[in-house]
């Protein structure tokens, strides 16, 4: 099971409290996360990435393990405590603006 | 006894604002959605608990909300809008190419006898229409490929199309949009063909001050019982056309400025309109700090100043281009909000006004339900 932390406005949005917990065939990459995030909450399909062209939107950030993997090409393996479900994968509404 | 209600869009959630046929007492519930910026909510005129809002963030993108129960509940339905065939380019503020980018919703619009049927107008600017109650949108692609769009550019606020006017009467394919900033567009057959309907606007800001395109209209409304009768708060200038926009004259009048972003009509006097006058494009706030909505009982040119209830000195806010609407009662009530989260309402057709919110985040779009 990996554990995914969604920003409060994308939880409110998908009806959750507190973190999610999807089970995921590895390897365990940030499409891979993203595509069963959207299956999991249809709502939340556009919020994160952008539906057709796939890419981060701009203000979204993705971490894990202290490191920012939003740059990383989405297909690349997570780290096995993500895959384990002993380290959470961050999706982070970006401080900016308000 | 007959009810109203005010969908309420700002910059941090959605309010709905509910009051008794009087329309003395208020009663607020909100924020919907709050933290996310609520451009437009609009009820539909078929069923009036089927409510639409506009949820966008520059950091999530775009949702499109539905109530089935008048706003008390919601659920996310589709957000994706995708333009037809390929986007291809408009032009930029530098003038050079620029590709068609989906950014927000401004307008939603529902038919007058399906709820499922609605229109969304957006940024950048296209229409878009959902027959699902808003599972799914499909662009009518005409008006961005009518053979302009290529050649508009947006405005300060963006390339959005924010005003969709349907005639529900005897021209009922008949569909009006407006486009910041590009003009306005008409449409006789049920959105599948576009033209240009700007002749007789006069913007000196273009190269070409009378061009069939690049006039940056705030706002239109028409009455239903003349639906070929347009009035329009363009940047500068308020105007008229009395052929369904296919000439327009200047009825600013005696207005103090005619600058501003609203416009809207009368639910019971066709030529009884309103405005709010705003000092300027780069002074975005009411001349002399005095707040005053302008009425004209003659289609234009001749205008009244209403301030009764209105703050009449250190106001600094402005009213934005979907901020007033108009009940249906007798007598009319009519309802605008400001930037400084103020919602004003006239129960007796402008004569005189109350603040009936008074700290709500900044508004940006205002429609009225008449309820029975």
């Amino acid at each position: 099971m990996v554990q995914i932390i969604l920003p409060a406005h994308l939880r409110t949005l998908a009806g959750v409290n507190g973190e999610v917990w999807l089970d995921l065939a590895p390897p365990v990459t940030v499409a891979a996360i993203l595509d069963a995030v959207e299956a999991r909450f249809p709502p939340l399909l556009g919020t994160i990435r952008d539906a057709q062209s796939r890419q981060r939107r701009p203000f979204v950030r993705f971490y894990a393990c202290e490191e920012d993997l939003s740059h990383d090409d989405p297909d690349t393996p997570l780290p096995a405590a993500v895959a384990e479900g002993r380290e959470p994968f961050w999706i982070i509404g970006a401080i900016a603006g308000g | 006894m007959s009810q109203v209600r005010l969908l309420v869009g700002t910059r941090k959630g959605g309010f709905v604002l509910t009051a008794d046929g009087r329309r003395k007492d208020w009663t607020v519930s909100g924020p919907h959605f709050g933290g996310w910026e609520i451009y437009h909510m609009k009820g539909s005129a078929a069923d009036p608990n089927r409510v639409y809002a506009s949820q966008s963030s520059g950091w999530f993108g775009q949702v499109v909300q539905r109530s089935d129960d008048g706003g008390q509940t919601w659920n996310p339905v589709g957000n994706q809008f995708v333009y037809a065939g390929t986007p291809g380019t408009h032009e930029w503020y530098d003038g050079k190419p620029h590709p068609w980018e989906f950014k927000r919703v401004w307008h939603l619009e529902p038919s007058a006898g399906d709820p499922d049927d609605v229109y969304a107008g957006v940024e950048d600017a296209a229409i878009f229409r959902s027959r699902d109650g808003g599972k799914t949108w499909a662009e009518l692609p005409g008006l961005r490929g009518h053979g302009t769009g290529s050649h508009w550019r947006p405005g300060a606020g963006g390339m959005c199309l924010h005003s969709i006017v349907l005639d529900g009467g005897s021209n009922g394919g008949r569909i009006y949009t407006a486009i910041s900033a590009a003009g306005c567009f008409r449409s006789d057959d049920g959105g599948g063909t576009w033209k240009p309907i700007n002749r007789g606007l006069h913007s000196q800001y273009l190269p070409d001050p009378d061009a069939e395109i690049g006039h940056c209209v705030h706002h239109i409304a028409l009455h239903p019982a003349r639906p070929s009768t347009l009035f329009m708060q363009k940047h500068w200038d308020v105007m008229r056309s009395d052929d369904a926009g296919d000439h327009w004259t200047e009825v600013s009048g005696n207005l103090p400025t005619d600058f501003g972003f609203v416009i809207d009509v009368h639910a019971h006097e066709p030529e009884t309109i309103y405005v709010v006058p705003i000092k300027s494009d780069s002074e975005h706030y009411p001349p002399e700090g005095r707040l005053r909505v302008y009425r004209s009982r003659s289609g234009g040119n001749e205008w009244e100043a209403l301030s009764r209830g209105l703050p009449q000195q250190n106001c600094y806010v402005d009213v934005l281009r979907d901020a007033m609407s108009v009940d249906r009662l007798e007598p009319c009530g009519v309802y605008f909000g400001t930037t400084g989260g103020q919602v004003y309402a006239s129960a007796d057709a402008g004569d005189s006004w109350t603040a009936v919110a008074h700290d709500l985040p900044g508004v940006l779009s205002v429609e009225a339900q008449t309820l029975p």
